[in-house]
């Protein structure tokens, strides 16, 4: 694991590895120490690769905003962003994440209040029973960092990554809509 | 915990992945974006000894044009793809194709090259690959080859690729002027792997169709050309009657087996319907005039 400091091998963990050693061919880890940050904290844990970004984000981190619904990808609900973008972290290692930037829900309104995407989905029925809310939020706040005035195919290609079985999608849609309307940034 | 265990490994080159193959070789499985590996695992319907991480390797994401193709490298992410103005520009039909793969949120994370190594038998871009006679690049210990769509898709998920070869690049043609493509499907639910999809190739010459080509998914065990409707097209004149025949006679050769979502005469119907908007569709784009 020599020359990458996000991904470490647990029996190397705090020890540098000396600059170019000899190049061998890495082997193969079952748990490694990966550091990365998570809503703006550096976190260094060392981790069983198996374990999905989601599972350690709850399991390990205490983060239960982020749930898990299918755990295939295709739900939705376990949604957070990865450098900035929208993904499925049922669907990634944990060990992936090395030296990445994770937002996960609890990132939004870290004091009093809430963040105003989630205001908006309050205000407009964007949720009932909430468990698919936090992918819902995660995608919401993606789409509309990049695009400030989402047209309505952007809104609906992006609700379309998320299932949800309470609303029937009419206030999730309308809530986005006026998301885009109150959130000054 | 829920895939099997298994080692991980993240080489930083292709060099060292091609060496990581040879070292672990069958029991080695490579991870790209992992949007229909992870499931597999998740699910332990797979169940591989060292899983081969590429995505640190950046030198494999790359879109460029080099003399009359688009070289795409094989991790480029397909939302890369969407966002690209030159693929948009240079090959519309992956551009229109790769927005049914998925949603944005899988697309962050899949990669062009993954979705054709997976070759999962209702993928779009493997029919994209076989409609355009794309070139595969594949890479092993003793060098590289260049694969025809009909080399490299060898069945249900299955590859020419052995398990110590790795999929690179992907040389899509960028095509002459007065050829239209489109790309139609209908599947349960948007985002949902087709039922049916078929990507149609058009060139035109005046009012005539000079070559068509026609690749589907959804009704065999990989992306299916069907040369007899190709032929009949050629030389045709591009009239609604012409692609409503064309489409019959697709329909007609197309062997799909039924399953749990639509039964194999449903989907043979569908893709006589769908054949004949996609043609419609590329002779318009080609600019050819529709009566």
């Amino acid at each position: 694991m020599n020359g990458d400091p996000a991904h470490t091998t647990p029996a190397q963990a705090p020890a540098r590895v000396p600059a170019r050693r000899k190049r061998r061919l890495r082997e193969p880890q079952s748990a490694l120490t990966i550091r990365f940050t998570v809503n703006g904290e550096t976190v260094e844990r060392t981790v069983e690769v198996r374990k999905t970004l989601a599972d350690f984000l709850r399991e390990d981190l205490g983060l239960t905003g982020t749930h898990l619904g299918c755990e295939h990808g295709v739900c939705g609900a376990c949604t957070v962003l990865l450098n900035g973008e929208p993904v499925r972290s049922c669907l990634l290692f944990a060990v992936q994440a090395a030296g990445a930037g994770i937002e996960t829900v609890e990132s939004l309104a870290p004091g009093e209040g809430l963040h105003p995407v989630q205001a908006a989905f309050r205000e407009h029925h964007g949720l009932q029973c909430g468990f698919c809310t936090p992918g819902f939020l995660m995608s919401a706040v993606a789409l509309l960092r990049d695009h400030a005035e989402p047209t309505e195919e952007q809104i609906l290609e992006t609700l379309g990554g998320h299932l949800c079985r309470c609303t029937g999608y009419q206030g999730i849609v309308e809530a986005v809509r006026a998301a885009a309307r109150t959130w000054q940034r | 915990m829920k895939p099997a265990p298994f080692r991980y490994v993240a080489p930083r080159s292709v060099d060292e992945t091609l060496a990581l193959l040879a070292e672990h070789g069958a029991e080695g499985k490579i991870l790209a974006g992992g949007q229909s590996l992870v499931p597999l695992l998740n699910m332990r319907l797979a169940r591989p000894q060292v899983i081969v991480d590429i995505n640190g390797i950046r030198s494999l994401a790359y879109i460029r044009r080099k003399d009359d193709r688009l070289h795409m490298g094989a991790l480029t992410r397909q939302r890369a793809v969407e966002e690209s103005a030159t693929v948009r520009r240079q090959v519309p039909l992956l551009w229109e194709a790769i927005r049914f793969v998925g949603h944005p949120q899988i697309r962050t994370r899949g990669t062009v090259g993954g979705s054709l190594a997976h070759a999962d038998p209702s993928a779009e871009l493997p029919a994209v690959v076989a409609a355009l006679d794309a070139e595969l690049v594949v890479r092993s210990p003793s060098g590289e080859r260049a694969l025809s769509p009909g080399e490299f898709f060898a069945g249900y998920l299955t590859t020419a690729l052995e398990p110590t070869e790795v999929l690179t690049e992907i040389r899509f043609p960028v095509l002459p002027e007065r050829t239209g493509t489109a790309f139609v499907e209908v599947a349960r639910r948007h985002g949902d792997f087709a039922l049916v999809g078929v990507a149609a190739v058009v060139r035109r010459r005046d009012g005539t169709i000079a070559e068509a080509r026609l690749a589907f998914t959804g009704v065999g065990p990989g992306p299916v050309r069907v040369r007899e409707a190709e032929g009949r097209l050629a030389g045709s004149a591009g009239t609604p009657r012409v692609f409503a025949d064309a489409a019959r006679e697709a329909g007609a050769r197309l062997d799909p087996e039924g399953d749990i979502h639509a039964t194999a005469q449903y989907r043979r119907e569908v893709a006589a319907v769908l054949t004949r908007r996609a043609l419609e569709l590329a002779w318009q784009r080609s600019g050819g005039r529709t009566r």
